[in-house]
């Protein structure tokens, strides 16, 4: 009987012959945290009294959420983690390199490693072809002492992808849709798995950003093949060396499959105050938008940013509606201001925010106000979410969000593209 | 914890899809290296009035896909300081339900349709059985695997850890 992609992974790490269902202890290669779960794992690392940090495992602290920090408070978290990272000789990504996921897919996961991170968008590196996974601050205090964890191995629900994505509907809209179909707790506990004869039509930064939102039907990880594309992603970034294929065997055994013909999706929105709460854009014409917010670890990437600069290009924004745009890393925003892309976005009135996660958690730069409505390209809603318990948060992809800025409303973007 | 015990408490009952951003929003991460100050929060975004009503013992009784969200361990943890002693819900979110087990907060997974708000509860963690002394009537909660089970015996992973030294399936 063959293997699903976290079979695989989770066999490969644990040394035994993991099947769905199956509890296994398996080894670590990448272990992460943020400045908003890390204060508490150093915490719990020191309480463990271990002298050093597990030496199979490479670790990282990221000082994203609140970058550059807001409050003394914080502040003094930013203190604890740099000092925390003197110490234990881990890598350190300080304010303004860019947000965890961002920097993980750029620069640290491997295809077929197992990562874990103080972060429920850790999944985003499933993107890559790593089985990765968030979770709590104690989980990964301990993953550093040891260098392990235990896992239970996920069923995974296949979804098989037919037909490409055209024009202005992208990886968002595929996402958004998936989770409108099976709902926000449709796969907990489970695998989503990406395959099918169109993934290969999928870029990395699409791949990361259905990844990344895995989390948000319960999924333990997104997991895509590693392929051509992949090396191709890993040539780009200069770790060709950190390419290997991986793919799930012909005869793996899944608990369902999903079909989705890419090519009939539609730019797809979710309205307040769940993910699966699913509309298509065009449907919620009229719906007034106060601010529009791109970037994230959903979709802060330099494809992101070139589809909202291609609209937003000569354009202005609606007098009604702030544009806040954030690109992810300092790579992407390097990039996107090389490509013209900042200009662009800035010329049609957009503000540019240092990478990082700031608003897309309501933690600070673009905070709502009362009765507000935001689009975001970001990936949660929940009511309270964007820093505000009376404001509605819609979320779609950069497309969506740059169209809704133009005329301030939700719009569909295939109108400007 | 002692999961011989029987807990015993009032049921404190919320709907579904109750997030972690309901439980403790992200707007309040500059509280998260103060846990007295961010426990005053606890659940203020689904029932403000929720911090001063709960006392020790007592349930948080829920819906389908409790603590979806954020990884961030602060929701069980201020959960726990404010005195609860379990989580009953139909369903609860993957990381949470992680998160609660290694704080030494047990999560109890069962059709909380028969509990209404402010009905007097009893758990009886080692027979599995949850009874309404209010409203009458058992109801039974789905076994944890066996790690899980005794992380919560030794009151969580770091107390586990400290024990074994590393895990043991």
């Amino acid at each position: 009987m063959g293997k699903t992609l976290a079979e695989k992974i989770l066999s490969d790490k644990s040394g035994v012959d993991a099947r769905a269902g199956d509890i296994v202890v398996a080894s670590v290669d990448l272990a992460f945290v943020q400045d908003t779960t890390g204060p508490l794992t150093v915490k719990q690392f020191r309480a463990t009294g271990s002298q050093g940090i597990c030496g199979s495992l490479r670790a990282a602290v990221f000082l994203d959420h609140a970058a550059p920090s807001p409050n003394q408070e914080l502040s003094n978290d930013h203190i604890l983690l740099r000092s925390f990272a003197r110490d234990t000789d881990c890598l350190i990504y300080d304010v303004g390199d860019g947000v965890c996921h961002q920097i993980v897919a750029e620069s640290l996961a491997r295809p077929g490693e197992l990562v874990v991170g103080a972060d429920s968008h850790t999944v985003t590196a499933g993107g890559l072809g790593a089985f990765a996974c968030g979770m709590g601050s104690t989980d990964v205090a301990v993953v550093l002492q040891l260098g392990k964890t235990w896992f239970r191995v996920p069923e995974s629900i296949r979804v098989s992808v037919t037909g490409q994505l055209t024009g202005a509907v992208s990886g968002k809209d595929f996402i958004l849709h998936l989770i409108g179909l099976i709902g926000a707790d449709g796969a907990t506990y489970k695998a989503l798995e990406f395959g099918g004869s169109a993934v290969d039509q999928m870029s990395i930064s699409q791949r990361l950003t259905v990844a990344n939102m895995a989390v948000e039907a319960g999924a333990k990880a997104g997991l895509f093949p590693s392929d051509g594309v992949t090396r191709e992603y890993l040539v780009e970034q200069g770790r060709e060396e950190d390419y290997r294929p991986l793919a799930p065997d012909v005869d793996a055994v899944y608990e369902r499959t999903i079909e989705i013909d890419a090519s009939r999706l539609e730019p797809t929105v979710a309205r307040p105050h769940t993910v699966d709460n699913t509309a298509l854009a065009r449907e919620l014409k009229g719906i007034k938008i106060q601010q529009v917010y791109i970037g994230t670890c959903t979709n802060g990437r330099l494809e992101d940013m070139a589809a909202a600069a291609r609209i937003l290009k000569g354009r202005q924004r609606h007098p009604q509606t702030r544009v806040v745009v954030a690109p992810a890393s300092r790579r992407v925003l390097l990039k996107a201001i090389s490509a013209g892309y900042i200009e662009d976005m800035l010329r049609a009135g957009a503000v540019v925010l240092p990478p990082g996660c700031g608003a897309c958690l309501g933690l600070h730069q673009g905070v709502l106000g009362d009765g507000e409505n935001c689009l975001t390209t970001a990936n949660r809603n929940f009511e309270g979410r964007m820093g505000n318990p009376k404001a509605f948060v819609y979320l779609g992809s950069p497309a969506t969000a740059a169209a809704s800025a133009i005329t301030g409303e939700i719009t569909d973007p295939r109108e400007f593209w | 914890m002692e999961t011989g015990r029987l807990l015993r408490g009032r049921a404190f009952k919320f709907g579904d899809s109750i997030s972690t951003d309901h439980i403790i929003p992200g707007r309040y991460a500059y509280l998260r290296s103060n846990l007295p100050e961010l426990a005053k929060h606890v659940l203020e975004g689904a029932d403000p009035t929720f911090v001063s009503r709960v006392g020790e013992g007592d349930f948080v009784v829920a819906g389908s896909n409790f603590g979806l969200g954020s990884s961030r361990e602060h929701a069980p943890l201020v959960i726990k300081m404010a005195g609860v002693s379990a989580i009953i819900a139909k369903s609860v979110a993957r990381i949470f339900f992680r998160n609660a087990i290694n704080l030494g907060l047990p999560v109890l997974i069962c059709d909380t349709d028969g509990i209404n708000d402010g009905d007097e509860v009893e758990v009886d963690l080692k027979a599995g059985t949850i009874s309404n002394l209010t409203a009458g009537g058992q109801l039974t909660f789905s076994p944890l695997p066996d790690v899980m089970l005794a992380i919560l015996e030794e009151g969580g992973l770091l107390p586990y850890i400290e024990k074994y030294g590393d895990f043991k399936l």
